[in-house]
Order: structure tokens, then sequence, then C-alpha cells
């Protein structure tokens, strides 16, 4: 089991106080999570002793930072269990890395009437790149519906398979109702049916250990920054042999084996979709924080937000109007998003940030799932290693003070 | 930032005196803030000497942005067109006694004022 009174330590965060005078409780790690200080001396260690351009110079220091930087990736694909890193391309966040599937392989092999299959719970990010490419090619969009618990109706995602997708996208973990989709069995269903298959992975890898082979998804995204990494460096996973056949994404220096004034011959995957000087810095930290979350352990850190979340969810379950999105505390990662009854959520968070307590507001670049849920807006808290019993307890009560702010409004 | 949730806030949030519909009126929009929720109507009747009569809104959202259209009705009824076209961002801070917001409240803050605006425009140069 873990410390987080410990784990707490090594994020230099925690030491500011908020207003002023606040202690921090920090419970928006699904936006971004924060970072440990190896992570920042990483990224400093590299500029202050190591830093060139990678892949070109032949001198010392370049030769130095190539070798962390593909140490980095190697670190990275053996997190997700893959074992070749070629198939890892580093890119921006997962929403570059969802574009970069909807450019370099959705138009190179969808054409007019194929169909695609998204779901009700996704972001923003794995629905624009497709609405865009759907828009550009004529492309047909089902979504398969959440039910009633929040959960996805898998009974339709069955029926809708037999519309012969050529793509079926969804998330690992919804970021708002906090739902675990069974990628295997669904990944599975889709292959069977014969579609090419993408995970939205940005709220799966910082949480609990993923085995991208074992789930067998073609095409696996996240962002290092929700995994105490830092802004800027994600990853691409994808099969060998979809990344080959695709064409580039963006053309430039480094993704080019020959250029003549006739034409280019694209570089090797990754390097084919890796354009221009990579966030090298980033790349490395995402590697160091990648080693801090292998010391902890990602199976101690899942337990430790189960903990966290079964008693956060006990304990706002109690607090009268106030109504929990989505299913139970056992059956959901460390997300929980809530309504209080005549309270805007913008007001909750603001009254809650006045006493240090950082929450998420708003719709959580969700809006057709609160469209679908009938919400207008949510306030999220979420949970990762660092959190305490303690931080919950402030929630709560903080929860209490917004609703003695507003008195006896609603109802 | 607790001091925002002032009295008067809460009590146009809760009791807005200016809420409802107006079946004679001569000009109307609405307006939203996706990525809040808020939500504003407005309904105003001009008269010919572009006096400003009678105003009501309706919607919903968070306390800052409903508080603020309850005041900014209040403030605007029995004014003339041009005086409201011309009020600012500092107008509707003072009407809501805040020296400060960050910029995503500001946003909240500001709707009501945008609708009014809106449902407003172009009637200088109609008269
Ligand atoms: C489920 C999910 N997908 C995608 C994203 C987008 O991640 P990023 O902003 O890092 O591209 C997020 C993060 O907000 C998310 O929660």
């Amino acid at each position: 089991m873990l410390d987080a009174h410990l784990l707490r330590r090594d994020f230099p965060i925690f030491q500011r106080k908020i207003h002023g005078k606040k202690n921090l409780v920090y419970l928006d790690s699904a936006a971004s999570s924060q970072k440990p200080q190896i992570v920042l001396d990483a990224m400093d260690k590299l500029y202050a002793h190591s830093y060139a351009n990678i892949h070109r110079g032949i001198h010392e220091l370049a030769e130095e930072a190539t070798a962390l930087y593909e140490n980095s990736r190697q670190k990275i694909a053996a997190f997700i269990h893959v074992g070749d890193p070629a198939q890892l391309i580093f890119t921006r966040n997962t929403t570059e890395s969802i574009n970069l599937v909807a450019m370099a392989w959705g138009r190179k092999f969808l054409k007019e009437g194929d169909r695609i299959l998204l779901t009700e719970m996704e972001h923003h990010s794995n629905l624009v790149p497709w609405y865009i490419l759907a828009a550009e090619k004529g492309i047909q969009i089902d979504f398969t519906p959440v039910g009633e618990q929040g959960f996805l109706d898998q009974d339709r995602f069955q029926e809708l398979l037999k519309r012969s997708p050529r793509l079926v996208a969804f998330t690992h973990m919804s970021n708002v109702l906090g739902v675990i989709n069974p990628v295997q069995e669904m990944t599975q269903r889709a292959h069977q049916a014969g579609a090419v298959v993408l995970v939205d992975g940005a709220q799966s890898v910082p949480h609990f250990p993923v085995s991208v082979e074992m789930l067998n998804a073609d095409f696996y995204a996240f962002s290092a920054h929700k995994m105490c990494g830092p802004t800027g460096i994600g990853i691409l996973y994808g099969k060998r042999s979809l990344l080959e056949a695709m064409d580039p994404f963006m053309g430039g220096g480094d993704m080019i084996k020959k250029v003549t004034f006739e034409g280019f011959i694209p570089n090797e995957i990754p390097y084919k979709f890796e354009a221009g000087t990579p966030a090298i810095a980033e790349a490395i930290g995402f590697g160091a924080a990648v080693d801090y979350l292998n010391n902890v352990g990602m199976q101690a850190i899942h337990d430790h937000e189960r903990q966290i979340t079964r008693y956060a969810w006990n304990c706002l379950n109690k607090v009268r109007g106030l109504r929990i999105l989505g299913p139970s505390a056992e059956e959901r990662g460390g997300v929980i998003s809530f309504e209080l009854e005549g309270i805007h959520p913008h007001d909750v968070s603001q009254i809650l940030d006045s006493q240090g307590i950082a929450v998420r507001a708003g719709h959580h670049c969700a809006m057709p799932l609160h469209q679908k849920l009938n919400v207008p807006a949510s306030t999220r808290a979420s949970f990762y290693l660092y959190n305490t019993f303690e931080d919950v307890d402030a929630l709560v009560e903080g929860i209490q003070t917004v609703q003695k702010v507003f008195g006896s409004i609603g109802k | 930032m607790d001091d925002l949730y002032r009295e008067v806030i809460l009590e146009h949030y809760k009791n807005p005196v200016h809420k409802g519909e107006l079946d004679a009126h001569n000009h109307d929009f609405e307006d939203e803030n996706p990525l809040c929720g808020d939500f504003i109507h407005m309904d105003l009747q001009v008269d010919e000497n572009g006096i400003i009569r009678n105003a009501v809104f309706s919607g919903h959202g968070c306390a800052i942005s409903q508080a603020s259209a309850d005041l900014l009705l209040e403030s605007i009824i029995g004014k003339p067109v041009d005086e409201v076209q011309h009020m600012s961002t500092q107008d509707v801070l003072d009407l809501l006694g805040i020296d400060d917001l960050g910029p995503v409240r500001l946003k909240c803050a500001l709707l009501p004022l945008k609708v009014v605006k809106s449902a407003l425009y172009g009637i200088e140069k109609d008269e």
C-alpha cells in the first residue's frame, strides 16, 4: 500500500499556499497532474548537461541527448507492455495522437460512405477529429449510447458493429463518469466486425496497469501531463503494419530518409511521424515520470485510488442535495462528477477555491455526454497517488460551506 | 474571493426582480456561454424616444451571470438606449460591487450586457 503523505513530499507544489494561506487540496488530476521533483530534475539536467538537437549532430552532446530521448521511448514502451518501441510515436498529447490517426490513416484509407463508430462518452478530442474527417470525406458516424448507470450499452455496440464500421474509437476510461470500459472484449468484437480500433488512454495509463498488446488495440493514445510528466508530450501507439502503411502526418526534417528536387522518401517508423525538432526535454521528462510511477507501482496507485474513491463516494453520497453522475464506487476509476442542487458548478468551484480546493467545473470537454445526461455542467473531483483521506474530508467540508454561503437555495 | 458571494449577488440570484417574460416587447435577444452553460434571454420594451421602458430576463447559470442580469436590468430601465450601448466592463463590475474577477468568471458577469447590447443593436440608426 502506498503512503500518500510520504509521496506528497516528492511534489514541490504542495509546499505552496493558495490565496496566500490555504493548504493546497488538489483534486483536478484528471485535467492534469502535478509533477514530482525528479521529473523537473531530469529536464533541468538535460538542459544543463547534455543538451543538443537529436538525430543529427555527430558530437558528444547530440549523441547523449539522442540516447536519452530514445531511452525514454523504450521506457514508455515497456510501461504499456509494448515489445517494439518503434511503434510509439511522440506527439504533443492525446489530442494530437488522435488527429494523427484521423489525418494520416483516415484520410488515406477511408472513403465516402464508410462508417465509424464512436461512443457518447467521448472527450472532444475523440470526437472533433472524426467530425472534421467525416465532413471532408462524407463518412457516417454512429455512437454507442451510454446507458442508465453510465456504462456503454454493449448490446447496442454489438448492433452498431453490424453496420461494418471501418474504425471503432472509444475511451478506456471516461473522464466524467469514471466508467472503465471493457477494452479487450470491445476490441475483439470490433476486430471480428472488421474494424480498426483506436483507444483513448488519456485517463487509463496514468491510473492503472495497461498492457496495450494484451488489449490488442490497433492505436492507443495518451498524454504525459496527466501522469506526472511534462506538458507538450504524448504518445501514439500504432501497430507496425498500420503505421508503415500510413502516409506521413507532417512534412519536414527528421521524417525523411531522402529529399531531392523531385520529392522525398519518408523515414522509417516512428521517425516518419516525428517531423521537426521534437519536445526533447519533455520526452526525457516523460521517461522520468514513468520511472517514478514504476517505483511507486501502478497496481499500488490503482489500489490507493480505489480506496480514496470509495471513501469519497460514500461521503459525497451522504451530502444532501448532491447527486453523483455515473456508477457506484466499485465500478469506477478515480473520478467523481456531481451536481449540487440549485448551485452552478462555477459557483461551487469558486467557493471551494477560496478554501484552497482545486476541482474542475463545467462540461470537462464532454459536451455531448452532458447533453445526453441532461446536465448543463458538473463539478468534478479527481484523485491521484498524492491524494489523502484528508483531502476528501476537506472537499466534503468545502461543499458544506458552499451550501451555507448559498443558504437554502433550490427546493 | 469569498466576498464575491456577497449578499447583493446572492439576493439577486435567489430572488431576481426582473426575471420573467414580457408579452409587450419590441426587442429581444439570447446568448449563452457554452463553456459554463450560462444562458440568458432578454425581452426589452423601448419607446419612441429611445428610452428603455421595461426589460426582463430569463435563463439559467451561475450566480454571477444571473445576478449580473438582474442588476443590469435594474440599472438600465428608464435609461436611453445609447447610454446603455456605451456601458463598459467596469460598469458591470461596479453594479456587482466587485473589483476583480478572473477571466473565466468575467465572461459570466458580462454575458447579460452582451445580450442587452445585441438586443439593442442598430436602434440608433433606425431612429
Ligand atoms: C478521456 C480524455 N481524452 C482525451 C483528453 C485530451 O488530452 P490532451 O488535452 O492531453 O490532449 C483528455 C484530457 O482532458 C481526456 O480526459
